[in-house]
């Protein structure tokens, strides 16, 4: 049985916490992002996006989540 | 080729086909339906695009993707603001998983205000994404011995500058990018100093396979009239590559026949 816990993750270079336990898809689902729109990065690896249920974020994990916009 | 082969006059890069010789920017626009709207003027099949963190402040804002589909363009994802090899390999891995593909345009710029091709990093990072299956097309100097081991280490374009990114200076180096033209064996194209119609007609006219520009049309007082015309102009340019300019001559030389002359 998962206890909560406290997590404090680096998200786009903003310390947030969230209550664990977390993966990076249920951080997706909180955040309000379309899966298919976005990539994330956690400790500088790429998290594949069949992997986001399975992959469970740590407390002091650093993620990035980005996505394409308009550029040159 | 006869003035209708012309029409089915294709590059291509990667593998890909292509019938525009033009590839748009998707940056510095007033907001994603100008966006759209000057694309769409524009012919391009490909467009560049950065790869930045999402507004976690507002999750829902809407997204380019959904004014330019990425299934009617190719997104080209780009590294601008990378400064490093380091920064500009782990970019285009978060673009590829973004996006599922992988084409992409390396750059990794020197600092302002040149925002110069930075060659050794460049070459650095190309090496890097090789290795690990990209398929690159990368921005660089009008340098040829540079160009050249781009090209040998497997880059699918080489895309050197006409002039400073962003500063519509127009070509300041033709001589330079024929020679590259001259000895490139995969596409070439002219990368950023296009700043008016003329100057992409210019690129086209050397014998550039297409043309990368973003601010020439974003930054035009009526952006995608100034879509329509690069669309023109690169063709034009095109076929007047195709079709081979007359001599210079030092002198005149009477259009009109001399015999007949009332007298």
């Amino acid at each position: 049985m998962d206890t909560v816990t406290r997590l404090a993750i680096g998200l786009n270079g903003e310390a947030r916490a969230f209550d664990g336990p977390l993966s990076v898809a249920d951080l997706l689902e909180r955040l309000g992002l379309d899966a298919r729109k976005v990539a994330v990065e956690r400790n500088k690896a790429i998290v594949r996006r069949a992997h986001y249920a399975g992959t469970r974020l740590e407390s002091g994990d650093a993620v990035e989540i980005v996505h394409f916009i308009g550029g040159g | 080729m006869d003035g209708t082969a012309a029409s089915t006059d294709t590059w291509s890069v990667a593998g890909r086909r292509f019938r525009s010789r033009l590839i748009v920017g998707t940056g510095k626009y007033k907001s994603l339906e100008e966006t759209a709207a000057a694309i769409e003027a524009s012919g391009a099949e490909i467009v560049t695009v950065a790869v930045r963190r999402v507004n976690l402040s507002d999750p829902k804002a809407p997204m380019l993707q959904d004014f330019v589909d990425p299934k009617r363009y190719t997104y080209l994802p780009n590294t601008a603001g990378c400064h490093t090899a380091e920064d500009a390999v782990r970019t285009l891995r978060l673009a590829r998983e973004a996006g599922g593909w992988n084409l992409v345009k390396l750059e990794v710029l020197g600092p302002p205000p040149h925002l110069y091709p930075d060659m050794a990093a460049t070459l650095e990072a190309a090496k890097v994404l090789i290795a690990d299956g990209f398929e690159v097309m990368v921005y660089c100097a009008d340098d040829p011995v540079a160009a050249k081991r781009l090209e040998e280490m497997g880059c699918v374009a080489i895309m050197p500058l006409g002039a400073p990114i962003g500063s519509g200076l127009g070509l300041q180096n033709p001589a330079m990018i024929a020679m590259l033209i001259e000895q490139a064996k995969v596409p070439l194209l002219v990368d950023a100093g296009v700043g008016t119609a003329s100057d992409a007609a210019i690129a086209m006219e050397l014998g550039c396979d297409a043309v990368l520009l973003n601010s020439a049309i974003a930054h035009a007082r009526d952006p995608v009239m100034m879509a329509r015309a690069m669309k023109a102009a690169v063709e034009a340019g095109r076929l007047s590559h195709l079709a081979g300019r007359m001599p210079r001559r030092m002198g005149a030389d009477p259009s009109s026949p001399l015999t007949g002359l009332i007298r």
